[in-house]
C-alpha cells in the first residue's frame, strides 16, 4: 500500500491502507457514479463500490455485472457456440493459409518451387541411402513410386506437426490483438500444408505415370484418403498447437519424435512385405507388424498407394486367399526380383477393409479430442 | 443510479506475473536435472504483484484514460480487461470482446499491409463484402500509402502502428483497449484517431487509453485512472483535477491550458 503519493492537492489521500477508510475520490466526480476508486466511503454513491474491509456496497460488483449480462472477459465461450464462431472465420482461415502460403518463399529466389523441390531432393537421398545402399526396395515392385508416395504423403503429416507446434508463438502479435477463436490458426496451418500438398501432388502423379504405374479408377480413392489424413492432421495439430503454446520443450522434441515415428511408418521400406519375408525381425514380432501397421501415418500411406500403384493392390500380402506353395516361392525366388506378386499368397497384417476403418477411426478420434482439448485453454493463448 | 450501461465491470482484481528463472542457476543442465529428480517445479519463480486488488465500473460511451508512471500496472490492466491476463483474485466483466491495440506495430510482418488489412477484418468477423467496403477506407486512414503494397516488416514504427490502429478500428468494438498506440503517430495522425475514438464512443463503444502524453488523455478522455504500484490512487471524471493532482505529484510542471478548454 505505498501508493500514497497522492500528497497533492488536499482532497486525495493515498489508498489509506487496508482499514477502507481513504477517501479516494477525485472531488465530486463521484455524484453522477462515474469511474470508481478501489477502496472508499461507504456513504459514495458509487456503483459497485466495494470496500476492502468486506462491507459490502449496495450492489456487489458481480450482481451487477451479472444484471447487465456482462460475461467474464477471459471467459471461453461453449463448445456450439466456439465452433459457429469458427464457420463465421472460415474465409479467414482460407486467407490467412493463402497469404501466409506465398509469404513462405518469398526470401528465396526460387520461391514456391521450393515446396516441390524439397520433398523431391528427400526422396533422392532416401533412394541412394535406403533403396539402393540398404536394398529396402528387396521385394517391392517399383520402389521409385512406392518411395515418392511414401515420402510426399508423410511429408504432409510431418510438416502440420513441425509447423502446427509453433503456430501459437509465431501468432502472438495478432492472438493479442484482435480476439477471435484461437482454433482458427492451426486450421489455418494444416490447410498451407493441403495447399502445398496439392502442387506436390502434380509432381507426384507425373512420377508414378512415368514410372510405368497406370491411370485407373483406383486413383479417386486417394481422396478419401487424403480426406481422412487431413482431419487427423488437423486433430494432431491442434493438440500440438496448445502443448507448442506452452512449453518450448514440446518443439525442441518433437523433431526427434516425428524422425522415429518417419522410420518406423514404413516409408522408405513395405511394412506388410517386410513382416512375410523370412529373417525379418518384424516375421517374428507379429504384435510389433501389427502396431506398426495400424499407426496413422502407415495406414494413410499404405491407402494411398494402393490407391495409386497396381502392383501394391496386386501385391498385397493376404490380398488373395493363402497359398503355402506361392508364397514361399516369393520368400525364395528362383532367381531375384521374380516372382513378386506372389506375396499376395502369404498371410497379411492388415486387410484393406480394416485399413479403411482404422484409419476413419484414427481422423475423428484425432479431431475430436484435439478440438476439445485445445478448445479448453482457449483463454491462455496470448498470455505470456 | 445508473441510466448508462456498464461495459466494463473490474472487482477487486489482482494480477501476478510468475517470471521464471529469475534466480541465480538460470538454465544450465546440472540445475535442470537435479529439480527434475527432486520433483520440484520451475526454479526461482519470482512473484510480481503488477494490479493489487481495483475496483471500477465504466460505461457506455466513456472514454477512460489510464494514468500512472512507468510500472504501474497501466498495461497489466488493458491486458487483463482485454482478457489476455488470468486475474490472480477478482474479476473483469465485459460486454463482449476488447480489442487491443499495442505499441508492437505489426499484426502478420511477413504479410503485406494490403493482405494484413484483409486478414485483420476477416479476423474481426467480418464477411467478405465488409471487408471489401472497409478497406479504402483503412488504408486511407492510415496514410500508409504505397507502402500497403509491402510487407509489414518493412515499415516505420509509426507506418505499422497507424496501420493497426485502422484495421482495429475499422469495426465498431465493444471495448478498445488503446496502450500508447497513438504516440508513436504524427499530429495528423493523432487529431484523426482522436476523432475515431469520438465515433466509437458514440457507436456506444467504450475506450480505455494509455498514454504518457496527458494533453491526449485530456484532449481525448472524459473520465480518469491514476495508477500507482498497481492501485488507484484516483479516480473520477475530473479528468483536469486528477492530471493536475498527478503532475503534483511526481514533481512535473504544471499543465497550460487554454482559459476555456474545448471539450469535444
Amino acid at each position: 500500500m505505498s501508493g500514497s503519493r497522492a500528497g497533492g492537492s488536499g482532497q486525495l489521500s493515498g489508498p489509506g491502507g487496508l482499514s477502507g477508510r481513504g477517501r479516494l475520490s477525485a472531488p465530486g466526480s463521484l455524484a453522477d457514479s462515474s469511474v470508481v476508486v478501489g477502496v472508499g466511503d461507504r456513504d459514495t454513491t458509487a456503483v459497485g463500490l466495494r470496500e476492502l474491509n468486506g462491507l459490502l456496497p449496495d450492489e456487489p460488483l458481480p450482481e451487477l455485472a451479472k444484471r447487465y449480462g456482462l460475461k467474464p472477459s477471459a471467459a471461453r465461450p461453449p463448445l456450439g457456440e466456439y465452433i459457429k464462431r469458427l464457420w463465421r472465420r472460415r474465409y479467414f482461415i482460407s486467407g490467412f493459409a493463402t497469404a501466409r502460403n506465398v509469404a513462405m518463399y518469398t526470401d528465396s529466389r526460387l520461391g514456391q518451387v521450393w515446396q516441390i523441390l524439397t520433398p523431391l531432393l528427400n526422396v533422392a537421398v532416401y533412394y541412394l541411402i535406403f533403396g539402393e545402399i540398404l536394398n529396402t526396395k528387396r521385394g517391392v515392385d517399383n520402389f521409385v513410386s512406392f518411395l515418392v508416395i511414401g515420402v510426399f504423403v508423410f511429408n504432409f503429416t510431418q510438416r502440420s506437426f513441425l509447423t502446427s507446434s509453433r503456430v501459437m508463438f509465431d501468432s502472438l502479435p495478432l492472438i493479442r490483438a484482435l480476439y477471435f477463436p484461437r482454433a482458427c490458426l492451426p486450421l489455418g496451418y494444416v490447410l498451407i500444408e493441403l495447399q502445398q500438398l496439392a502442387i506436390a501432388f502434380v509432381v507426384l502423379f507425373a512420377i508414378v505415370l512415368a514410372s510405368g504405374e497406370p491411370l485407373t479408377w483406383y486413383w479417386l480413392l486417394l481422396i478419401p484418403v487424403l480426406i481422412l489424413q487431413t482431419l487427423f492432421n488437423a486433430g494432431a495439430s491442434f493438440i500440438l498447437a496448445r502443448f507448442g503454446a506452452g512449453l518450448d520443450d514440446v518443439s525442441q522434441l518433437l523433431p526427434f519424435i516425428v524422425r522415429t515415428w518417419f522410420y518406423v511408418s514404413g516409408v522408405i521400406f513395405s511394412i506388410p512385405l517386410y513382416a512375410v519375408q523370412a529373417h525379418s525381425s518384424l516375421a517374428s514380432h507379429p504384435l510389433l507388424a501389427k502396431v506398426l501397421q495400424y499407426n496413422p501415418a502407415a495406414i494413410y500411406i499404405t491407402l494411398a498407394r494402393n490407391a495409386l500403384m497396381a502392383s501394391q493392390r496386386l501385391s498385397t500380402p493376404g490380398s488373395k486367399p493363402y497359398n503355402q506353395a506361392l508364397c514361399n516361392l516369393f520368400k525364395n525366388p528362383p532367381k531375384p526380383g521374380a516372382n513378386l506378386l506372389d506375396s499376395a499368397y502369404c498371410h497379411g497384417i492388415a486387410s484393406t477393409g480394416h485399413l479403411w476403418l482404422m484409419g476413419a477411426v484414427w481422423a475423428i478420434v484425432a479431431l475430436v479430442v484435439g478440438f476439445v482439448f485445445f478448445w479448453r485453454a482457449e483463454v491462455r493463448y496470448g498470455r505470456g | 443510479m445508473a441510466e448508462a450501461k456498464p461495459m466494463v465491470v473490474v472487482d477487486d482484481l489482482h494480477v501476478v506475473y510468475r517470471v521464471y528463472g529469475g534466480g541465480g542457476d538460470r538454465g544450465t543442465a546440472a540445475t535442470a536435472l537435479l529439480r527434475m529428480m527432486r520433483k520440484q517445479k520451475r526454479p526461482s519463480i519470482r512473484e510480481v504483484h503488477a494490479i493489487r486488488g481495483i475496483s471500477f465500473v465504466a460505461y457506455r460511451g466513456d472514454a477512460v484514460g489510464v494514468i500512472g508512471r512507468n510500472g504501474s500496472g497501466k498495461s497489466t490492466l488493458l491486458r487483463a480487461i482485454a482478457g489476455l491476463l488470468p486475474a490472480e483474485h477478482g474479476a473483469v466483466y465485459t460486454d463482449g470482446h476488447g480489442a487491443l491495440l499495442g505499441v508492437n506495430a505489426a499484426l502478420l510482418e511477413d504479410l503485406t499491409g494490403d493482405k494484413n488489412v484483409v486478414l485483420g477484418c476477416l479476423a474481426m468477423g467480418m464477411n467478405r463484402q465488409e471487408v471489401k467496403e472497409s478497406y479504402p477506407h483503412i488504408v486511407e486512414f492510415s496514410g500508409v500509402g504505397d507502402f500497403i503494397n509491402l510487407p509489414m516488416k518493412t515499415y516505420s514504427s509509426g507506418m505499422g502502428s497507424r496501420l493497426r490502429f485502422a484495421i482495429a478500428s475499422a469495426k465498431s468494438h465493444d471495448i478498445l483497449l488503446v496502450d500508447e498506440a497513438l504516440a508513436t503517430g504524427d499530429a495528423e495522425f493523432r487529431r484523426k484517431s482522436h476523432r475515431r475514438i469520438d465515433e466509437l464512443r458514440e457507436q456506444a463503444g467504450t475506450v480505455f487509453l494509455v498514454a504518457h502524453n496527458l494533453n491526449e488523455i485530456e484532449e481525448t478522455c472524459n473520465r480518469v485512472i491514476w495508477l500507482e504500484k498497481g492501485q488507484i490512487v484516483q479516480a473520477g471524471d475530473d479528468v483536469t483535477g486528477i492530471i493536475d493532482a498527478y503532475l503534483d505529484a511526481v514533481g512535473g510542471e504544471p499543465m497550460v491550458r487554454e482559459p476555456a478548454h474545448p471539450r469535444p
